[in-house]
């Protein structure tokens, strides 16, 4: 009656090898590395970098283990501390010729040194929290306030030129807070404006009022295109951070939105956070002027003339040089918005710019002034400009609508209108939160933590092989399992550990021997009833399995309470609590009971089991050995 | 080995007034600490700025504290943490400080008073790792170290605060739901009774101590509170059989059974969780001291609370037979002739 059908087995062996195949990356450890991040915002990585590194270690003479591109960066590691530095010194001369500018940030890293085979099917070692690896952590709030009034701001631009195009007079636009309103003197010019902008500003809720004589209408967003701009206002700094945060050359930066307006930012590694907060708080500066064509700054753009009076010397992306007017026609604070798009006649992609009343005022003049000239975009960063785009005017533009065509991709728009957003960030961010913890610290609370774990797990073993004998020898392996499971499971989801999830771990342990305690209590407790082991061994098992199932729901609901409202160390705790117990279901029934059925389920005439004394109050014999 | 040899039912509930009075005073206590010296919360739930920094020599508290105090940050804590080299210091939020700044402004001063200068270094880890940090030198040493630093905002205190007393009333309901619908109300009601009663318990302890109540403290307190609930569950499920099993028995003698026969179970498992906790409190250092602190005591009333504090309770609340019996009487009503074999 004790045996378990074949199939059950299989799934005991798939988990243990499964298990033990996951945990594996944990024991690796780390080798230096070598990472190559872009240095500048104009600069897109991709994979043919990869090999352009190998072909510089291989001149160089360096054996690297692997080169790999991860979409952000290409990463190199080396087997020890010597080829890395050397390593580092041959890619930093090879794609930075000058290193005062720097085109690539190469910075030293350390990547897990577990075969690739491992991490060829995504085994990776466990990913560990700040707390354990030293790092900072940000935590910063969009003020999106801010991103409503530059929203309004750019709408009232829009319903102004709007009316100008159908010739309604109106006596005022303002902007207040985030709604826009305008003044009518009749009540028809009043109607058909108001019929106008609801039809072309859908993103605005109108309301009329009287205000003296006057007829006034009232703006105000709608809750879902607030909502929109909230939300973009967050991913355009998120983008914008990533691009800044390349140049600290971190390993695994995190950038993530949390909650409707904030954004996390994790560096391991980092510990100068005056360095840090410095690189996320700087604006990058974007900047429109006219490029100058004519002989001499043809010249001077091919290197054979001097750079004529007023004029700078550019280069353009991908590497054509512009001599370009100092005099500055717009900046990024003029730019609304910058998004890529399709022409509506010819289907090129484009990228499309929304200016502001201001800009779009300046724009038409300059456009008009400059049929047929080329004018140059540019972004600044660190003090340094480079050319985005230097696009032909071929008439005037006015609406503050300006569209950029002409042999794009549609990856080059989309690379294009983002290089013209990260100029500033769309809405301005405070640090809320700040936590920097040092390496060592990091280490240190990792050898805490383990200890913890591996002194509580020795002492419950050594008390469950004394008192239960064979079946503590079971329950004892059925724990192994649960933390084999369990650091298998972190592992394949990547989930953060942090200190606290170390504890979670040792707490989970400590409470998962409670199922073999209940089953094996049950056990001799029917042995003490009289019945035959098997039967004994059977009934324990079935008995005391509602009973785990409903103490592990009770704990189970806490966990996700913590999960659900938890934040930070909260979180890291319940995550692995809630796994933790799932895990425990599995192995303290199902494990142990495979064991169980292994060693006593072949016996027919079983005579006694090993599960310590089992006392009778009316002093009869035992039925087990002890 | 067998520690447990009971040769009759122990009469727990003959003294269960004893145990609910004793119960009670220990709750009003805590709630007289809670109450009168309030819970020390850590900068997690209050805002604040802390920084953790080791000195090569034994520090020299009183000097850090002038040191800090003469930055006019309002009011600031300084100890040692953990070791003799170890030193936390704790400054409050205040509306004319930029916090960002705090841990810059206080770190160059401790460095001063220790002759040194703080400025950046380049460096690379044993391991390969390139490091860039704020460091203070003196010469060639390094008096002291910045070794953490922790800056919260008065408004994400606000909202942890919040978040914390949403997670405990969602442990509560979400627990009372569950065992008023797999056992029935009274149990249900006494269980939470019981736990919430060890819950207020810990926290008083937290306020007689003033121990820092941190984010993983909570986290502990809840965990606790699903735990010690298991406790409830399985001397309820033991109620249940007995009802079902020893029909001459009163409820008296059956919640007497109940507990009895559990016992072995739950003092041994509670050890066995303990003595994890108590790994944990001895090499966990001090980021999870509090957190075994408050579990340990979790751990222990949460013995006592749900044995003699949830069974008493239901015992109020009059657990009837025909409570437990009513869903699944069909199934094993002995006089329905029509019942087939039952094995």
């Amino acid at each position: 009656m004790n045996r378990y059908p074949w199939w059950k087995y299989a799934i005991l062996g798939i988990a243990l090898v499964v298990g033990l195949l996951y945990t594996l990356p944990n024991f690796f450890g780390e080798a230096p590395a070598v990472q190559v991040s872009s240095g500048k915002a104009t600069l897109k990585l991709d994979a043919s970098l990869a090999g352009r590194i190998e072909q510089i270690l291989a001149k160089a003479g360096l054996r690297s283990d692997f080169v790999q591109f991860d979409g952000n960066s290409v990463k190199a590691r080396f087997d020890d501390l010597d080829t890395q530095g050397r390593a580092k010194d041959a890619i930093s001369k090879a794609l930075n010729p000058d290193p005062s500018d720097p085109s690539y940030i190469v910075a030293l890293n350390l990547l897990p040194r577990s075969p690739h085979w491992l991490t060829a099917m995504h085994a990776l070692p466990m990913y560990l929290g700040l707390d354990l690896r030293g790092g900072v952590h940000f935590l910063m709030q969009v003020d999106m306030k801010s991103a409503l009034t530059k929203r309004a701001e750019s709408l009232s631009g829009d319903a102004r030129s709007l009316l100008r195009d159908k010739g309604l007079r109106h006596t005022g636009i303002t902007r207040d807070g985030d709604s826009v309103e305008i003044r009518f003197r009749d009540a028809e010019t009043t109607k058909s404006a108001l019929n106008v902008l609801t039809d072309q500003l859908p993103d605005l809720q109108w309301v009329q009022s009287t205000d003296g004589a006057e007829i006034k209408l009232t703006g105000t967003m709608k809750p879902a295109a607030a909502l929109r701009v909230q939300e973009t206002a967050v991913k355009q700094n998120i983008t914008t951070l990533h691009n800044r945060i390349n140049e600290l050359g971190v390993s695994e930066p995190v950038i993530q939105q949390q909650g409707p307006d904030r954004v996390v930012v994790q560096l391991p590694g980092v510990q100068d956070t005056a360095k840090a907060k410095d690189i996320i708080g700087r604006t990058a500066t974007l900047e429109v002027r006219m490029v100058d064509d004519s002989t001499e700054a043809l010249a001077a753009a091919a290197g054979t003339g001097p750079v004529p009076f007023g004029m700078e010397r550019f280069v353009e992306r991908g590497g054509s040089p512009l001599i370009v007017k100092r005099q500055v026609v717009l900046t990024g604070e003029n730019l609304t918005d910058a998004q890529p798009g399709f022409d509506s006649q010819t289907q090129e992609p484009t990228v499309n710019l929304t200016l502001d009343a201001k800009g779009a005022r300046v724009f038409k003049d300059v456009t008009r002034d400059n049929i047929g000239k080329r004018m140059a975009i540019l972004l600044f960063e660190k003090g340094k400009g480079e050319v985005v785009t230097a696009p032909v005017i071929r008439s005037e533009i006015g609406g503050g609508r300006v569209q950029i065509s002409g042999r794009m991709t549609t990856e080059q728009a989309n690379d294009e209108a983002l290089l013209l957003r990260a100029g500033s960030l769309a809405a301005p961010m405070e640090i809320i939160e700040e936590r920097t913890i040092g390496p060592s610290l990091g280490a240190e609370n990792i050898a805490k933590g383990f200890h913890s774990v591996i002194y509580g797990f020795a002492a419950i073993a050594v008390f469950m092989c004394l008192y239960y004998l064979l079946f503590g020898v079971f329950s004892t392996l059925a724990l192994a399992f649960n933390l084999l499971l369990l650091v298998a499971v972190l592992s394949m989801l990547q989930a953060t550990l942090t200190l606290p999830g170390i504890a979670a771990i040792a707490l989970t342990l400590g409470m998962a021997i409670d199922s073999n305690v209940l089953i094996n209590e049950r056990v001799r407790e029917e042995l003490r009833g009289g019945a035959s082991p098997q039967a004994a061994i059977s009934m324990g098992y079935e008995r005391a399995f509602a009973t785990i199932l409903d103490s592990n729901i009770t704990t189970l609901i806490a966990g996700i309470a913590l999960l659900a409202f938890g934040s930070g160390p909260v979180r890291g705790f319940a995550v692995v609590h809630c796994l933790g117990i799932l895990t425990s279901m599995f192995s303290s029934v199902m494990f142990s009971r495979g064991l169980v059925n292994l060693w006593y389920g072949r016996q027919k005439k079983l005579k006694s089991v090993a599960i310590g004394q089992v006392w009778r109050p009316d002093g009869g014999t035992p039925a087990a050995k002890v | 080995m067998e520690f447990f040899r009971i040769r009759r039912d122990i009469p727990f509930m003959r003294h269960a007034l004893v145990f609910n009075i004793i119960s009670l005073v220990t709750f009003l206590a805590a709630v007289f600490f809670l109450v009168t010296r309030g819970l020390h919360f850590s900068i997690e739930f209050t805002g604040g700025t802390v920084a953790e920094v080791a000195y090569s020599q034994p520090a020299d508290i009183d000097k850090i504290r002038s040191t800090v105090e003469a930055l006019n940050l309002g009011d600031v804590q300084v100890q040692n943490f953990g070791s003799a080299h170890d030193v936390l210091i704790r400054v409050p939020v205040r509306a004319d400080v930029k916090q960002a700044e705090v841990v810059g402004r206080v770190f160059t001063a401790i460095c001063q008073a220790e002759s040194g200068t703080v400025g950046a270094k380049q460096f690379v880890s044993d391991k390969g790792e390139a490091i860039s940090k704020q460091v203070c030198e003196a010469g060639s040493a390094e008096p002291v170290t910045l070794q953490r630093s922790e800056v919260v905002g008065p408004q994400v205190g606000k909202e942890l605060a919040v978040d914390g007393l949403k997670a405990l009333a969602f442990v509560v309901i979400g627990i009372m739901i569950y065992l008023a619908f797999r056992f029935e109300w009274k149990f249900s009601v006494a269980a939470i009774v019981a736990n919430l009663h060890d819950v207020i318990i810990i926290l008083g302890f937290f306020a007689f101590f003033q121990w820092e109540f941190s984010l993983p403290v909570l986290a502990a307190v809840l965990a606790v509170l699903g735990y010690s609930v298991n406790e409830s569950v399985v001397i309820f499920d033991r109620i249940r059989e007995a009802f079902r099993k020893y029909r001459k028995m009163n409820t008296h003698e059956v919640i007497d059974h109940a507990i009895t026969s559990t016992m072995s179970r739950t003092i041994i498992t509670h050890g066995s969780t303990q003595m994890m906790v108590v790994s944990m409190l001895l090499f966990g250092g001090q980021t999870l001291h509090y957190f075994a602190l408050a579990l340990t005591i979790g751990i222990l009333f949460g013995i006592y609370s749900s044995v003699f504090v949830a069974a008493a309770i239901a015992m109020w609340l009059g657990v009837k037979r025909e409570d437990l019996m009513r869903s699944t009487a069909k199934e094993t009503d002995p006089d329905d002739p029509n019942a087939g074999a039952v094995v």
